[in-house]
C-alpha cells in the first residue's frame, strides 16, 4: 500500500506531539525548573543529608528488588514455558496481578498483614522484628510491584527460542543446568536485559505502595520519590525539581547502559 | 551397537503414538524409519534417544537396558529436522560443545573441531555464525556436531526434510558415504520413500504408531506385506481389488479374453518411460508404464481402445523390478 507523503508526516507528527505533551514537556520542564539555581545550587540541594540518605536508600531497595524478582521472574517464566505444572495457571495469574491492583492498596495491605494490629504484627514485635515502617517492609512493596516486568519479558523469548536446542544439548551430554547456562541463558539474554531494565525503572520510582509502608519517617523511610513530594509539599519547589530531575537521570543511565550492554536487543527479538 | 525396541508404547493424552511397537537395528547398519507424518517414527526415534520417555516397554542399547537413563548419558548423536543450531554460537563452538562439555583440553577441541569440519565439508567456516550459513551448510554442521564424540549411534530425524530438492540429493549420497567410511550405526526417519530406498539398508515401514513391515528395501517393494506398504514404496495402480506396480501392466490392442477394455485418455513421455493414462469400461481411471520401445510398437493415441492383461498383482517372489519407475504419485 502506497502512503501519500502528506499521511506519513501527518503519523509521525501525530506520534512525536503524543510524545511531546506526555513525556518530553514534562520532564523537559523538571529539568530546566532543576537547574534553574544554577549548578550550585543543584549541588548543594542534592547533598543535604536528608537528600544523600534518599538516594542511598533507594539504590539500596532497587538493588535488592531487581535481583529478587530477576531471579524469581526467571524461575516463573520458566516454569510458564517449560513445564506443565499444574501451578503454572495460578503463577500465570499471580505475576500479572501487580499490573492490576493499585499500589496503594498493596501498601495497605501489607499494614493489615505486618502492622502493629496487623495478622503478624504481635508474633512480629514480640520477636523484635519491624518490616512496616521500616526497609523491609518498603523492600516487599517494592518487589510486589515490580513483579511482572522479567517473568513478562523472558517468557516469548523462551517460547521463540524453542525447546530443540536445549534437546540438542542433552544429546551432546549437557545436565539441565548446563543447558541452561550455556544454550537457555544467552538465547534470552537480550529480554532478560530488557525486564531488568523496566524492573528497575518500576522499583526506582515506586511511590504509592512504599509511600503508605514508610511511615515517612524523615531520615530513616524517605526515598527519592518520597523526598520529591516532601520537599514539594514544604514549598521546597526547586528542590522537589532537583530531586525529580535526578530520578529521571538515574532512569536515562540504567537505560542507556543496557542498550550499550546488550547491542543484540532488535536482532533476536 | 546393536539397538533393540521392545514392546513400547507412547502416548500424548488419547493419542496413541506408539502401539507396542518392537525393532531391533543390527550394529553397523543404516537404518530408515519410513511412514507418513503421525506414523509415531519421530516419536520412536525421540524414545530411542531418550528425548521421550516411553509409558511402556524397553529400549537396549547394546545389548543393555537404556530406558531409564537420561538423554545425555546414552552416547547417541541425534540431529534435527530444523538443524537445532546453537545460534549465539559460532561454528568452531557448536561443534566443539560436547567435547567442551566433557572437559577436554582446548587444544583437543580444536583439533577435532578441525578434523569434524573438514569430513563434512565445512573447512574454513569455524567463526561463522549459523545465521551465516545455508540450510545444507548448517544441517552438516549439525551432523560434525553430533559426531564430535564418537557416539554409539547416530540418529537423524528428517535431517534433510527442511532442504531443497537438489542439496537433499547431494547431502544424501554424502549421508551413504559418511556412514561407509565411519561404520557408525545410524537410524533415519525419514516420510520419503526414495530416500529411504536410495540410503537405508534397512527399512522399516510405520503407520498409526505400528510397524508395518521390515526388511531390506528389495525384499519391501517386491514383496510387501500389504497394499499400504506397496503403495508407499513406489507408485502403484488399482486394476479390480488387486494393486500392481505401474510398469507390469501390459497393454493389447487386440481383444483378450476375460481382459478389462480401456481407452486412453493421455500419454505422457517420461524419457525411457511412457505413461499411458486410461480409463476402463467401468469408469475407473488407471495408469500404465511402458518402456520407450513397447509405447512405439503400440502407437498410442488418445481415445484409442485397449486390453488390459496383467497377472503379476503381489505375487510371491516375483522377479525383482529392474527400473524401478519415477513415482506416478503414490
Amino acid at each position: 500500500m502506497a502512503h501519500s507523503r502528506a499521511s506519513k508526516l501527518t503519523v509521525r507528527g501525530l506520534a512525536l506531539g503524543y510524545m511531546a505533551v506526555l513525556v518530553l514537556v514534562p520532564v523537559g520542564y523538571v529539568l530546566i525548573h532543576a537547574f534553574k539555581p544554577g549548578l550550585t545550587g543543584v549541588w548543594n540541594s542534592l547533598t543535604t543529608p536528608a537528600a544523600q540518605h534518599a538516594i542511598q536508600l533507594t539504590v539500596e531497595i532497587t538493588a535488592i528488588a531487581v535481583v529478587l524478582n530477576t531471579i524469581f521472574g526467571l524461575i516463573a517464566a520458566l516454569v510458564l514455558e517449560r513445564t506443565r505444572l499444574r501451578i503454572r495457571y495460578v503463577l500465570d495469574l499471580l505475576v500479572d496481578l501487580p499490573f492490576a491492583v493499585s499500589p496503594v492498596v498493596v501498601g495497605l495491605a501489607l499494614l493489615l498483614l505486618y502492622g502493629r494490629q496487623g495478622w503478624f504484627g504481635g508474633w512480629l514485635t514480640d520477636h523484635g522484628i519491624r518490616i512496616v515502617f521500616s526497609m523491609p517492609g518498603m523492600i516487599i512493596a517494592t518487589v510486589f510491584v515490580s513483579i511482572p516486568f522479567v517473568a513478562r519479558e523472558v517468557g516469548p523469548a523462551l517460547r521463540e527460542a524453542g525447546t530443540e536446542q536445549e534437546q540438542a544439548a542433552a544429546t551432546l551430554g549437557a545436565s539441565r543446568l548446563q543447558a541452561f547456562w550455556r544454550i537457555t541463558l544467552p538465547s534470552i539474554r537480550a529480554a532478560l536485559a530488557y525486564g531488568v531494565v523496566l524492573t528497575t525503572a518500576r522499583a526506582l520510582g515506586e511511590f504509592g505502595a512504599v509511600s503508605v509502608v514508610s511511615g515517612r519517617i524523615a531520615g530513616q523511610t524517605i526515598t527519592l520519590p518520597l523526598l520529591v513530594q516532601q520537599r514539594y509539599q514544604n514549598f521546597d519547589q526547586t528542590g522537589a525539581y532537583v530531586a525529580a530531575a535526578f530520578l529521571a537521570v538515574i532512569a536515562l543511565l540504567v537505560l542507556l547502559a543496557m542498550t550499550v550492554l546488550s547491542p543484540g536487543r532488535r536482532k533476536t527479538r | 551397537m546393536t539397538i533393540e525396541v521392545r514392546d513400547v508404547t507412547k502416548r500424548f493424552g488419547e493419542f496413541v503414538a506408539l502401539d507396542d511397537v518392537s525393532v531391533a537395528v543390527d550394529d553397523g547398519s543404516l537404518t530408515a524409519l519410513l511412514g507418513p507424518s503421525g506414523s509415531g517414527k519421530s516419536t520412536l526415534l525421540r524414545v530411542i534417544a531418550g528425548l521421550e520417555a516411553p509409558d511402556a516397554g524397553t529400549v537396549l542399547i547394546a545389548g543393555e537396558d537404556a530406558t531409564g537413563v537420561p538423554a545425555r548419558r546414552r552416547g547417541l548423536g541425534f540431529v534435527f529436522q530444523h538443524y537445532a543450531a546453537f545460534r549465539h554460537m559460532t561454528v568452531r563452538d557448536n561443534v566443539g560443545f560436547a567435547l567442551s562439555i566433557r572437559r577436554r583440553p582446548k587444544a583437543e577441541i580444536r583439533a577435532r573441531v578441525n578434523e569434524l569440519l573438514t569430513l563434512v565439508g565445512l573447512a574454513g567456516l569455524h567463526e561463522r555464525y549459523p545465521d551465516q550459513l545455508s540450510g545444507g551448510q548448517r544441517q552438516r554442521m549439525a551432523l560434525a556436531r553430533a559426531l564430535a564424540v564418537e557416539p554409539r549411534v547416530l540418529l537423524l530425524d528428517e535431517p534433510f526434510g527442511a532442504l531443497d530438492t537438489g542439496v537433499r540429493a547431494e547431502l544424501r549420497a554424502w549421508l551413504r558415504r559418511l556412514h561407509d567410511d565411519t561404520g557408525v550405526t545410524t537410524v533415519l526417519v525419514t516420510h520419503d520413500q526414495e530416500e529411504a530406498l536410495e540410503v537405508a539398508d534397512r527399512i522399516v515401514v510405520m503407520r498409526d504408531g505400528r510397524i508395518e513391515q521390515a526388511g531390506t528395501p528389495r525384499e519391501l517393494y517386491d514383496r510387501p506385506a500389504n497394499d499400504f506398504v506397496m503403495g508407499f514404496l513406489g507408485s502403484v495402480s488399482r486394476i479390480g481389488d488387486s494393486l500392481v506396480r505401474p510398469f507390469e501392466i501390459e497393454l493389447r490392442t487386440e481383444p483378450v479374453d476375460g481382459a478389462p477394455e480401456g481407452m486412453v485418455r493421455r500419454t505422457v513421455h517420461l524419457g525411457f518411460v511412457v505413461r499411458v493414462e486410461l480409463v476402463l469400461d467401468d469408469g475407473t481411471p488407471l495408469t500404465v508404464e511402458l518402456s520407450r520401445p513397447r509405447a512405439e510398437e503400440l502407437e498410442l493415441a488418445a481415445g484409442d481402445i485397449v486390453w488390459v492383461v496383467s497377472d503379476v498383482a503381489r505375487r510371491p517372489g516375483r522377479p525383482p523390478a529392474t527400473a524401478p519407475a519415477p513415482a506416478a504419485g503414490r
